[in-house]
């Protein structure tokens, strides 16, 4: 019996194993990535210099931007999306700790700045 | 009624975390290097978050456009971005050819995976020639660990009137963090080349079609797309921002 339910799963897992990643999802998600990377450069070369856009607003976009890329990379190349969502969430809630350093060493060198003017 | 009750509680649970089974549902191998994916993730954000800590201190910046403009071997100058983007194509390029050399292994096509495999070590190839490229360059003008062009050279990569003193600290403190993040990254690259090496021989000699599984194929895969994903970050914050 209990052989007979260890089966069962190990066949859905195959299973499941197997859905998601078709050839032609595979290239979408390169067109994607191709192109918010094409989108990072016309703001870099064109955009920007053009329109005079200030720093503080298209450093932010570059971050949005950069994010999403990061999603379909780790989605659908690295396959966590169709992984059970215990993974998924083993590996993402960890990574929020870096939002701690970020803000920490945000707050820190605003102060080296006030120490050098 | 206490029947039913007691029936309710022998019931077996089948729920993921009841006991028997996975509750991941993923292979050993595959789940470590999940969490090694992890930790070097934590590395590459130290570094990454130190350096934007010591960039925003800064009262000025050698600007990235000024700075990356050249091709090597092909235009002087001029040419911002143009270099990193074919190295930033080439990646993303690489990890597509992965991805399809797994897919191809799940159908058990051995032939297929072995093609895509060896694109992918082209690709990976590629990418640390086009680094070692960018390196020269940038050491040819000066820059290394530690050291920073001369005074005249430096002027281009600042706007009129920044006082010499402040050019230099902020030169240094880019040169370094410039050679240790791209060469970690680029270290990283390098023994994804060698797994992946390793990989295409086992699948060639038969490894995997033996134990029936493709799955190594899979785990290599993993590293390889996580060091595609450590280059956006890198590219993001050295060359756009």
């Amino acid at each position: 019996m209990s052989s007979e339910t260890t089966n069962v799963h190990a066949h859905e897992g195959e299973h499941s194993e197997h859905e998601g990643m078709t050839k032609r999802r595979i290239w979408n998600v390169f067109f994607v990535l191709l192109g918010i990377t094409c989108v990072e450069f016309i703001i870099a070369l064109w955009l920007a210099p053009t329109f005079h856009w200030p720093s503080h607003f298209v450093n932010p976009a570059y971050i949005v931007l950069t994010l999403f890329k990061a999603f379909y990379i780790v989605a659908y190349f690295m396959h966590l999306k169709f992984e059970k969502i215990g993974l998924a969430l083993a590996i993402i809630v960890p990574i929020l700790f870096i939002i701690g350093l970020i803000l920490v060493l945000t707050n820190e060198s605003h102060y080296w700045i006030d120490l050098r003017l | 009624m206490s029947t039913t009750a007691a029936q309710q509680i022998d019931e077996i649970k089948t729920t993921p975390w009841s006991g028997g089974r996975s509750p991941f549902n993923v292979e050993y191998g595959k789940m470590m290097m999940w969490f090694f994916l992890l930790s070097d993730a934590f590395t590459f954000s130290t570094l990454l978050i130190s350096y934007g800590a010591l960039r925003f201190s800064a009262p000025v910046w050698p600007a990235p456009s000024l700075v990356f403009q050249s091709f090597p071997g092909l235009i002087e100058s001029g040419a911002p971005l143009v270099f990193v983007g074919l190295m930033t194509f080439i990646l993303i390029m690489s990890s597509v050819t992965m991805v399809l050399a797994v897919e191809a292994g799940h159908r058990n096509a051995k032939k297929e995976v072995v093609w895509w495999m060896i694109g992918t070590i082209i690709g990976g190839f590629m990418f640390l020639g086009c680094q070692a490229m960018e390196w020269t360059h940038l050491h040819s003008e000066g820059f290394w660990w530690g050291q920073i062009p001369s005074p005249k050279v430096m002027q281009e990569f600042f706007k009129e009137g920044v006082p010499l003193t402040q050019q230099a600290m902020s030169s240094h403190q880019f040169a370094n963090l410039f050679f240790t993040i791209t060469g970690f990254h680029g270290f990283h690259v390098f023994s994804g080349v060698i797994i992946n090496i390793i990989i295409t021989v086992n699948v060639l000699i038969g490894t995997y079609q033996k134990r029936g599984s493709y799955l190594m194929v899979e785990k290599v895969g993993l590293y390889w797309h996580f060091v595609d994903l450590v280059w956006v970050f890198v590219f993001t914050f050295f060359y756009l921002v």
